[in-house]
C-alpha cells in the first residue's frame, strides 16, 4: 500500500493508482472535464491539476501515478487561478448559447462556469466556425462546441476498437474529425456521443425534444439480445425521447447502435401491440389476447405432431431472447414436442 | 615535394544554396580541361565536397591547397573557378584578392570545436574520411574494451547534458534506462530541429553522418539497444540523403549489423521521416509519430527511458549530444570535463543569425560571455547599428537584453534570465527590431505549431498572440500588459508538455525587459522601433523629394499625387501604411513616425 497525504487527510491506496483516484477516495474532488475512468488518462484539459511538494509545477493528478508518502494539495489560490484561466479560455472559444443546447443542464462546461462564476470573460477573441454539415443519420456534430477532450476519440478507439475519428490540424483550427472531413461513416454506436461533455456530439433523434421539463427517466433493461444492457428511457408524456446508459452498470454505460437509438419502434404506429390471429384460410388477421394465441399454437402444435409425428414441427430461436429464454425454447422443443429440430438466427 | 592539388568546396546546405552546386561543377569541367593538357593537374587533383564549415554568411567558401599549404577563398561563384584553377592551381599564384582576411580567422578562432571539429574537412559522404579523422575509432573501443556500465560510467563523468533543449544529464539518463528489466530497448536520434532560425543538427548530419550514427552505436551499446532509429525532418533532403548514405557504407563495413567490432553486440539503425510539425521533437511526441499516431506528446511519468517506443524502454538523444560521444569515448571523460564550466561541460554548437554580421555556425565552450559571441565571433551588428537583445533558445526562448550583455552562455546562464539554452539558436536584434512584433512572431509560430491537445496551449497562446497582434495594430487597452502577464504565467505553469510550456517566455521577457515599447504602442500608440506599420505615418520631405514619381507608382492605393519634378505628398486618410513608398523612394524623401 501507498500512504499518500492530500488536504491534510491520510490516504492509503493501492500500487498503481493515480492521485485522481487517490484523491476521490478520500472523498475529494477536482473537476476534470477529458477524464473518464473507463478510458485511459489523457491529461489534456489541466483541470485536475493538484501541487505535489517537491514537484516545481503543478501536474494533473488523472495522469500521475500515486507514491508513498506523497503530499498533495488539490486546492490553493494558484490552482484556482490556473483553472478558472483554463475554463475562461475554453469559454473564450465556445458558442456560449446553452439556451438552445441540446446539453443545457448535463454540460460539463456549463457547470464549470457556473461554479467558476465566469460572466465576463478575459480573453474574447475569433471563434471557430466549423461547417456543421454531416449527412449522418445519427450524430449531431457541432464542432464550434468541441473542447478537444479526446474522450469521443478514445472511446472510439479503445472501447469500440473502430477508430472512425481523429484528431487534425494543430494550433487554434486542431479538431476532431472522420477521415478526409467526409460525413460520419461508421457502426453509429453513439458511445462518442454518451461521453460528449459538451453539445459537441449529440443524438439526432432527440434534438428538438424536452431537455428536462416533464422528462421521466426510467431504469430498465433493453431488449434487442441476450447481453441485456441496463438502459435509462427518458420519457415526455407516453413518448420515449431518449435512451441512456449509466457508467456504473454491468454493462459499464456503452451500449450499441441499437441500444442507443433504436428505439423509435416504440412510439410507432406500425407496432403490434396484441398477438394477432388469422382465423380463416385467406382471412384478415385479427386481435387477439395473449392466452387465445398461445393456446391456439399449442392447439395446432399437437395436432399436427399427433398427424405428422413429432419430427414435422421445429423450432427457430431469437438472439433478441435470453440465455435462460433460449435454453427453455430447446428444452420445449427437444422434452415437450420430442425433436432435435431446434435453430437459432445467430446461426444465419 | 608534394604536388597534390585538394579543392574543397563547401556542399552543406548554405553552401548549396550560395551556389556551391555550380562552383563544383565548375571545378570538374576547368580541371578536364586543363587536364588535357597538364599532367599535373591530370594525375594529382582532388576535387572535393565537404559539410558547413560555420562561416556561411560568406559561402561559397573554398579550400584549395596546393603543395600541402592551404587557402581559403570566400564569396566564389562559378564564373571566377577559371582564373583560381589557372592562377592558384596551375600557376601556384593564389589570387588574394579573394582570400578570407583576419575576420575570418578571428571567427575561427575564439571558437572550442569539438562537434564541428570535422565540419567542412572530411567529405560527408565518404566513409573512407571519417575513418581517416579516427572514426569508429571510440565504437570499436567501447565495445571492445569496455562494459556498458563502464560506457555509461565515462559519459556521466564526463558531465554531457542534452544538447536538444532539456539539458538533461545523458549519462544519467542511460543508466535510468539500463536499469530496466526488458527483452527490447531503443536508441533514438532525435534529428526534428525545428526551431525558426535553427540549423545545427541540420549542419552536422549534412557535414558528418557518420559522427552521429558512432554516438548512436556507443549509445545503443551502453543501454542493450539492439534497434536505432533516427527522427529526421523530410525538410532536410541533403541531410536524409547524406545519412542514409552512411548508414549503407557503415552496414557494408560492419559497423551497424551484426556482430560489431567481433562482438556479439547488434545494431540495426532506421530512418523515420518527420513531417514537419515541431511538436514531434517533444520526445513523447516523437515517439507516438515513429509508431504512426499523430505526433501528440503525453503526460510524464512515465518517461521514455522506462516506458518508450513501443513501451519499451527507449533513450533519446539529440544529433549534437551523440556527435560529442565519440570524443568523449576518445579522450576521455575528464578531458571533456575539462572544458566548459561548473555545471555545464563541454561545448555549444550556436547557430548564429539576425542582424548580426558573421550569421553562421560556430561552437563554443559553456560559458562563453554573450558578448564574445556577439561581438568576437558574430562581428557585431550588421550596418553598425545598436544591439538591442539576442533571442536564445528559438521560440522557447527568451530575449536577453543589452544589460546582460556579459551573460555566461550556459544553461543556467541563460535560464537565469528568463531565457533558455534550447537547442542552441541565437537571433540577434538591433534598434530597428520591434521586440512587440518580435513576441508575435515567436507567439505565431508556437500557436500553429501546438497540437492542440491541452487547453492552455491551444486557446493560451492564441488570446497571447490575438492581445500582442492588437498592441501592434494600435488597438492595445489599458491593462493589456498585465493580462498578457498573467495569462502567460498560466499558460506555462498548465500547459501539458514543454511547447506549451516554454511559449510564454518571448512574451514575459520582451515585457520584463522592454516595458516600455509596450506602453508606447498601447499610451502613445507609437512604434519606437518603427517597425508596426499600422502605427506609422508616412509623409514626404519637401526639399528631399526631387518628383521622380517612384512613390507614386508603388502606391497601391493611389495615396500620392504631385507634377513631375514637383516634391509630392501623401493623403494619410487614403494611406494603408504598407511602406511601398518608403522602400521605393531612392533619396530617402519617404519618412515614418
Amino acid at each position: 500500500m501507498l500512504n499518500l497525504n492530500i488536504d491534510g487527510k491520510d490516504v492509503a491506496v493501492a500500487s498503481g493508482t493515480t492521485v485522481l483516484e487517490a484523491l476521490r477516495l478520500a472523498g475529494l474532488e477536482v473537476p476534470t472535464l477529458c477524464h473518464d475512468e473507463r478510458l485511459k488518462p489523457f491529461g489534456a484539459c489541466r483541470l485536475c491539476i493538484v501541487e505535489i511538494a517537491g514537484m516545481p509545477k503543478p501536474v494533473t493528478s488523472c495522469t500521475t501515478p500515486a507514491t508513498d508518502g506523497m503530499v498533495v494539495k488539490t486546492n490553493s489560490e494558484r490552482l484556482y487561478r490556473l483553472r478558472k484561466t483554463t475554463v475562461e479560455l475554453l469559454l473564450s472559444d465556445h458558442p456560449n448559447d446553452c439556451m438552445v443546447c441540446g446539453s443545457s443542464g448535463d454540460c460539463t462546461l456549463q457547470e464549470l462556469a457556473y461554479l467558476y462564476g465566469i460572466r465576463e470573460n478575459r480573453f474574447l477573441g475569433e471563434v471557430r466556425e466549423h461547417s456543421r454539415t454531416d449527412h449522418n443519420p445519427f450524430i449531431i456534430r457541432d464542432q464550434n462546441k468541441c473542447v478537444m477532450c479526446g474522450l469521443c476519440v478514445r472511446v472510439c478507439d479503445e472501447v469500440q476498437g473502430v477508430g472512425a475519428i481523429g484528431f487534425s490540424e494543430r494550433g487554434f483550427e486542431a479538431k476532431v474529425i472522420p477521415p478526409f472531413g467526409h460525413d460520419l461513416d461508421c457502426e453509429f454506436c453513439g458511445q462518442c456521443v454518451s461521453v460528449c461533455p459538451t453539445g459537441a456530439l449529440a443524438g439526432s433523434l432527440w434534438a428538438g425534444k424536452p431537455r428536462s421539463g416533464g422528462v421521466v427517466k426510467t431504469d430498465t433493461t433493453c431488449t434487442y439480445c441476450g447481453c441485456g444492457c441496463n438502459i435509462t428511457l427518458s420519457s415526455h408524456g407516453d413518448k420515449v425521447i431518449r435512451i441512456d446508459s449509466v457508467a456504473d452498470n454491468h454493462n459499464r454505460g456503452w451500449l450499441c447502435v441499437k441500444g442507443r437509438f433504436g428505439y423509435e419502434f416504440i412510439n410507432s404506429n406500425e407496432r403490434l401491440t396484441t398477438p394477432l390471429i388469422r382465423k380463416k384460410k385467406g382471412g384478415e388477421f385479427e386481435k387477439a389476447t395473449w392466452d387465445e394465441a398461445l393456446s391456439f399454437v399449442a392447439e395446432k402444435l399437437s395436432a399436427i405432431k399427433e398427424k405428422h409425428g413429432a419430427d414435422s414441427v421445429a423450432g427457430l430461436c431469437s438472439a433478441r431472447c435470453t440465455n435462460e429464454e433460449n435454453y427453455l425454447f430447446q428444452k420445449l422443443f427437444r422434452v415437450g414436442f420430442g425433436t432435435n429440430n431446434i435453430d437459432h438466427c445467430a446461426r444465419y | 615535394m608534394n604536388s597534390e592539388i585538394v579543392v574543397s568546396v563547401c556542399m552543406g546546405t548554405g553552401g548549396i544554396a550560395a551556389g556551391g552546386d555550380m562552383v563544383m561543377q565548375a571545378f570538374e569541367k576547368e580541371f578536364e580541361e586543363a587536364g588535357v593538357s597538364n599532367a599535373i593537374v591530370k594525375e594529382h587533383t582532388r576535387l572535393h565536397k565537404v559539410g558547413c564549415r560555420g562561416f556561411c554568411a560568406r559561402d561559397v567558401l573554398v579550400d584549395i591547397s596546393v603543395g600541402g599549404i592551404i587557402s581559403t577563398y570566400q564569396y566564389i561563384q562559378a564564373d571566377m573557378v577559371n582564373r583560381l584553377v589557372k592562377d592558384h592551381c596551375i600557376g601556384k599564384r593564389p589570387v588574394t584578392e579573394w582570400m578570407v582576411g583576419d575576420d575570418y580567422h578571428n571567427f575561427h578562432d575564439s571558437q572550442t570545436k569539438i562537434v564541428l571539429h570535422d565540419l567542412g574537412k572530411i567529405d560527408p559522404e565518404s566513409i573512407d574520411e571519417y575513418i581517416r579523422v579516427d572514426g569508429y575509432k571510440a565504437a570499436e573501443k567501447a565495445l571492445t574494451t569496455l562494459s556498458p556500465a563502464e560506457v555509461i560510467d565515462t559519459v556521466k563523468r564526463s558531465g554531457l547534458r542534452g544538447r536538444g533543449g532539456g539539458g538533461f544529464p545523458t549519462g544519467v539518463k542511460w543508466g535510468f534506462c539500463a536499469a530496466n528489466e526488458s527483452d527490447q530497448y531503443y536508441i533514438i536520434c532525435n534529428a526534428d530541429e525545428g526551431d525558426p532560425g535553427a540549423f545545427m543538427d541540420r549542419s552536422v548530419v549534412e557535414g558528418n553522418p557518420h559522427a552521429v550514427l558512432e554516438g548512436m552505436i556507443i549509445g545503443a551499446y551502453a543501454i542493450g539497444a539492439s534497434i536505432g532509429y533516427v527522427y529526421i525532418r523530410a525538410e532536410y533532403p541533403l541531410a536524409v540523403e547524406r545519412l542514409h548514405m552512411a548508414i549503407k557504407d557503415a552496414n557494408e563495413r560492419g559497423f551497424l549489423g551484426k556482430n560489431l567490432f567481433g562482438s556479439d553486440f547488434n545494431l540495426k539503425i532506421k530512418v523515420k521521416l518527420g513531417a514537419g510539425a515541431f511538436v514531434c521533437g517533444e520526445e513523447t511526441a516523437l515517439i507516438a509519430s515513429i509508431e504512426g499516431e499523430r505526433g501528440m506528446p503525453r503526460a510524464k511519468p512515465p518517461f521514455p527511458a522506462n516506458k518508450g517506443l513501443w513501451s519499451k524502454p527507449t533513450i533519446i538523444n539529440n544529433v549534437e549530444t551523440l556527435a560529442n560521444l565519440p570524443h568523449i569515448l576518445n579522450k576521455g571523460a575528464e578531458w571533456f570535463a575539462a572544458i566548459g564550466s561548473e555545471k555545464s561541460k563541454g561545448t555549444k554548437v550556436i547557430a548564429l543569425t539576425g542582424k548580426i554580421r558573421n550569421t553562421g555556425l560556430i561552437e563554443i565552450p559553456m560559458g562563453m560571455p554573450l558578448k564574445d559571441i556577439i561581438f568576437d565571433i558574430g562581428g557585431g551588428i550588421e550596418g553598425d547599428k545598436l544591439f538591442k537583445a539576442v533571442q536564445t533558445g528559438g521560440p522557447s526562448g527568451g530575449c536577453i537584453p543589452q544589460q546582460h550583455i556579459d551573460l555566461p552562455v550556459h544553461y543556467e546562464g541563460l535560464a537565469s534570465v528568463g531565457s533558455m539554452m534550447g537547442s542552441g539558436g541565437m537571433v540577434v536584434l538591433d534598434e530597428t527590431d520591434c521586440m512587440v512584433n518580435i513576441s508575435k512572431f515567436f507567439l505565431e509560430f508556437t500557436q500553429s505549431e501546438s497540437c492542440g491537445k491541452c487547453v492552455p496551449c491551444r486557446l493560451g497562446t492564441k488570446r497571447l498572440l490575438e492581445i500582442l497582434t492588437r498592441i501592434t495594430e494600435g488597438e492595445g487597452k489599458e491593462g493589456d500588459i498585465e493580462l498578457l502577464q498573467e495569462l502567460a504565467e498560466d499558460v506555462r505553469d498548465s500547459s501539458l508538455c514543454g511547447l506549451g510550456m516554454s511559449a510564454p517566455n518571448p512574451v514575459l521577457s520582451t515585457i520584463k525587459y522592454f516595458r516600455h515599447e509596450y506602453e508606447a504602442h498601447i499610451k502613445q500608440k507609437k512604434c519606437p522601433a518603427k517597425v508596426c506599420s499600422k502605427l506609422l505615418t508616412f509623409f514626404i520631405r519637401e526639399d528631399m523629394c526631387v518628383g521622380c514619381g517612384m512613390c507614386v507608382r508603388a502606391c497601391s492605393v493611389n495615396a500620392i499625387t504631385g507634377e513631375k519634378k514637383q516634391p509630392h505628398k501623401i493623403n494619410n486618410t487614403l494611406c494603408i501604411q504598407c511602406g511601398s513608398c518608403f522602400d521605393a523612394c531612392k533619396f530617402s524623401a519617404v519618412l515614418k513616425e
